[in-house]
């Protein structure tokens, strides 16, 4: 097995109003690993020198929760596209790298601790329309509505979003237009979402707008760095909708 | 004392609704004074809260998450079963249950499987209404597929990502919820203990993650919807943060908790391959549609495979042992989970393991493909294609169905499994046991209810693929917002709870005490390695068989493990601020007693049934040797004490619809 001698250049923040910094690490990797495994054992050694570990955040370690956020060496989630840090193996890195990590940084992403950031800006937002209106036994028979399959197919490539913020963190405008898009798309592609897509939309936008995100420039280094793969095509519905939305009822954003 | 599961009377098909329509109901005008604590927000926990707000009551919701869209839920991979019958193959509400009854090996109630059947076929309608993107067909109906241990297709899914989706469904329906104020959300707030006043529970002691503060929540009742107890074992395919901390804590308040020893390995994760490894991962039952498991027949063989002498495919047809299908022609690779893990393991024990450690063996897509391909070829009129090409279009539609199953596997091991076979290994996923609950989902401390995979209630000794999705919605959408009425009609007169009460203040003593032993041990050893200890000893002896001598070395190792936790434990930094290290303590030293359980009810247990395998009690063929005469009942345990035998307490299952047989799946 491949041992690696690495060199770590963490951010290490106490709290959202101390000043940060990075701090040196060595560290001894093997190419099996995940990078998380990898600061699991950096942790342990600092844990066993009576030293405080690094905070990160992590969960289910399979991609799909959503949790882990750390920027790699200037990306989000790291060098793999379609990749969460999670996901992300050592055999990717070789040994006498040195790699720097930092936590998802944008204004409405507070830091908490170290690598752990506040991302309750992305819960509002859902909260302001991201949903059907429908209450629990209010619907009818599954089959009642077909759905074109590329459509249902469409809706699910942008409800794969993990809400992790990596779009965010990846954008110079820390826009969160590709993660509001995709929750527009999702639910105006199919019939049952088809009815409050114009409230919806003006809603979410509003709330994002509120949140302190910034404007996209249409750089889309979103759907560069985005984990799932989610296409800035979303975007552009999101706009369509939008517009559509101001333009066409009384009800004004 | 006999325990009373409330099933209520009349016939079998008829005691649901039955009792929907006689159960008492809180008036609308009193549901908005009640106060309700749901803690867990995976389906269980995020359609329950979402539902009782939708209801009118006043819900507090708790995740120890940053959001409530991370729980675990989410990760489930292959889909939820439902008795549709949209494929017109003889599925039904009888045939669901009778599969859960049987796939359970006769260990659970009747009449609370009987009610999750029925109530299926509306989940699935409420998660298309909310948006939930399930795989369709191209005449835009759904598409169903079939799961372990069943001869119908009744199981939709969306891609490999089904848990994700519905997860999202509920949370985006307590987002409305939240946005309407009906549920107040406390993200990063983990629930240490239950606050019991007058024999009721009426409220919890929750700790801030961020400011380490603990805070003071009442209420009419409290619902616990948070998981299962699997992460005991260290090496599990939950998620980092899974843990048994609030239904443990239920347990040192009064709540009993039923079958600890009932735990599911699911046949196909991703073997282990190192010291370092947090997790294991798991490839989807779904897989076992079409790919075949194997392991060479001669030991020289599968020798050759473990030193990277040959390769999967140097292996020719008649030197590989197909050994589902072998033993069990009638459902094959498709046999249930407890069935397929232990077949499994034995061709490792007998040496035939294919990865370095033996512990491993073939799920193979190569047949698969190659029909698929076929078909594929002759349905776009290529009726002459070539192998090559052949594969090309058979490798097409295997990804259409797994695609980033397929993904997740490569990104893991770096083998691209389309061309060489993936190389699977049981490992700890689910655990059936939980708290004790009535048909009401309510624990025997009164006013205390359980939801979800955190209850014991439904899947006997061992749960059938795409059930637990099933049961965490038909708990958190249809059953408990009804069965909570029973309990809170009696409430209407009570007002909401001081916290400043004596009651409120003695349980976050309680609490305080307890984090403040942990970091005051300032010994020398991390948490993780504890933990790691623990799953250790919990593997070997309380995992895919067991034996009552080692079960009983198992709990004195156990117990000296705990010990020394006590005295050599190192947890850094302090309680009052965000401390990752003291979470994981607290929630260490509580595996580290509900492993002593686990063990002690495996042992009471002298037979073999689902998941729970006894080396003593197997036939012959070494299958699993159940004894209803002795042992067809739920074991409820009752906490003493530190240090102090706990109390079994049985509930008799009665078999009145189903008989119960050997379960044969040959």
């Amino acid at each position: 097995m491949q041992t690696m001698k690495l060199t770590l250049k963490i951010w290490r923040q106490s709290g959202p109003n101390e000043k940060g910094r990075f701090e040196t690490y060595p560290v001894e990797a093997n190419e099996h690993m995940s990078f998380l495994e990898m600061l699991d054992v950096l942790n342990e050694t600092l844990i066993n020198e009576r030293k405080t570990p690094v905070a990160f955040e992590h969960d289910c370690r399979e991609g799909i929760c959503g949790t882990c956020n750390l920027v790699i060496n200037g990306q989000p989630h790291g060098p793999n596209g379609g990749t969460t840090t999670c996901q992300l193996h050592m055999r990717h890195f070789k040994d006498g790298d040195t790699i720097v990590i930092e936590p998802f940084r944008a204004r409405a992403f507070p830091v908490i601790r170290d690598l752990v950031v506040d991302r309750n800006a992305l819960d509002r937002i859902i909260q302001a329309g991201g949903y059907v209106s429908v209450n629990t036994g209010q619907a009818q028979d599954a089959n009642a509505i077909p759905i074109e399959k590329d459509i249902a197919s469409h809706a699910f490539d942008a409800a794969a979003c993990i809400s992790c913020g990596a779009c965010i963190a990846a954008c110079p405008n820390a826009s969160a237009m590709l993660f509001v898009s995709a929750k527009v798309s999702h639910l105006a592609l199919l019939p049952q979402g088809k009815v409050e897509a114009r409230k919806r939309v003006q809603a979410m936008v509003k709330q994002m707008d509120e949140e302190g995100f910034g404007m996209c420039s249409n750089i889309t280094a979103c759907e560069a760095e985005c984990p799932k793969e989610i296409s800035v095509e979303n975007i552009a519905r999101m706009n369509r909708e939008y517009l559509s939305s101001v333009i066409g009822t009384e009800v004004q954003a | 004392m006999m325990l009373d599961g409330k099933i209520p009377a009349g016939p079998l098909t008829e005691k649901w609704t039955q009792y929907k329509s006689t159960m008492p109901l809180v008036a609308p005008n009193n549901k908005r004074n009640i106060e309700i604590i749901v803690v867990g927000t995976g389906l269980a926990g995020a359609a329950a809260a979402a539902s009782l707000g939708e209801l009118g009551y006043a819900v507090k919701c708790f995740t120890f998450h940053d959001s409530p869209r991370r729980a675990h839920s989410i990760a489930a991979q292959g889909g939820i079963n439902a008795a549709k019958n949209y494929r017109n193959d003889g599925d039904s509400t009888w045939r669901l249950f009778y599969d859960t009854i049987k796939g359970g090996d006769y260990r659970a109630r009747e009449g609370n499987v009987y009610r999750l059947a029925e109530v299926s076929a509306s989940i699935i309608d409420q998660a298309v209404a909310q948006g939930v993107p399930f795989a369709r067909e191209y005449g835009g109906l759904l598409e169903n597929r079939s799961f372990g241990g069943v001869q119908v297709s009744r199981t939709f899914y969306a891609r490999g990502q089904t848990g994700q989706q519905l997860l999202i469904g509920a949370y985006q329906s307590l987002s409305r919820q939240i946005a309407l104020g009906s549920v107040e959300m406390y993200n990063r707030h983990e629930m240490l203990d239950v606050v019991i006043v007058d024999g009721k529970a009426r409220g919890i002691i929750a700790r801030n993650l961020v400011s380490g503060k603990l805070e003071r929540f009442g209420a009419h009742a409290v619902v616990l919807a948070t998981g299962g107890y699997g992460n005991v074992f260290y090496l599990s395919t939950n998620a980092m943060n899974c843990n048994v901390t609030a239904a443990w804590r239920a347990v040192r308040r009064g709540a009993y908790m039923a079958n600890p020893c009932f735990t599911q390995i699911h046949p196909t994760c991703i073997p282990q391959y190192g010291d370092y490894q947090s997790k294991l991962t798991l490839m989807s039952e779904s897989l076992r549609n079409d790919g075949r498991v194997w392991v060479p027949k001669k030991k020289e063989d599968a020798q050759a495979i473990r030193e990277g002498r040959k390769k999967a495919t140097d292996i020719a047809e008649a030197d590989r042992d197909y050994f589902l299908e072998r033993r069990y022609p009638a459902f094959g690779n498709l046999v249930p989970r407890d069935v397929a893990s232990r077949a499994a393991k034995v061709a490792c024990d007998e040496g035939l393991g294919v990865v370095p450690t033996g512990l491993g063996v073939f799920l193979d897509f190569a047949s698969a493909i190659e029909r698929y391909g076929k078909s594929k070829a002759n349905s776009i009129g290529e009726h002459h294609a070539d192998h090559q090409r052949i594969i090309q279009l058979g490798e097409q539609v295997v990804e259409e169905k797994y695609g980033n199953l397929f993904e997740m596997y490569e990104k893991i091991t770096g083998e691209n499994p389309y061309k060489m076979p993936m190389k699977i290994y049981p490992a700890v996923h689910y655990t059936m046991g939980g708290l004790w609950v009535d048909y009401n989902l309510e624990t025997n401390v009164p006013g205390l209810f359980a939801a979800g995979e955190c209850n014991f209630s439904d899947h006997g000794a061992n749960r059938l693929g795409a059930s637990a999705l099933m049961q965490g919605l038909a708990d958190g959408y249809f059953v408990l917002p009804y069965t909570i009425g029973t309990f809170l009609a009696n409430d209407i007169r009570t007002p909401k709870f001081d916290t400043n009460r004596d009651e409120f203040a003695a349980a976050e003593k309680d609490v305080h005490a307890r984090l403040d032993s942990l970091l005051g041990v300032q010994g020398t050893q991390s948490v993780e390695s504890f933990h790691r200890r623990l799953g250790k000893i919990m593997w070997d002896y309380c995992g895919m068989s067991r034996t009552a001598e080692g079960l009983t070395k198992a709990r004195t190792m156990i117990r000296e493990l705990r010990e020394s936790f006590y005295k050599d434990v190192f947890v850094p930094g302090t309680a009052n601020e965000y401390n990752p290290e003291l979470e994981k303590a607290h929630r260490v030293a509580d595996f580290l007693e509900m492993g002593e359980l686990m063990v002690v009810d495996a042992l009471d247990r002298n037979e073999s049934c689902g998941g729970h395998f006894r080396e003593e009690y197997q036939t012959p063929e070494g299958e699993a040797d159940r004894d209803d005469d002795n042992y067809a009942y739920v074991s409820a345990w009752e906490y003493k004490g530190w240090g102090e035998d706990p109390i079994l307490h049985k509930e008799p299952l009665i078999f009145n619809d189903v008989h119960p047989s050997k379960r044969s799946y040959k």
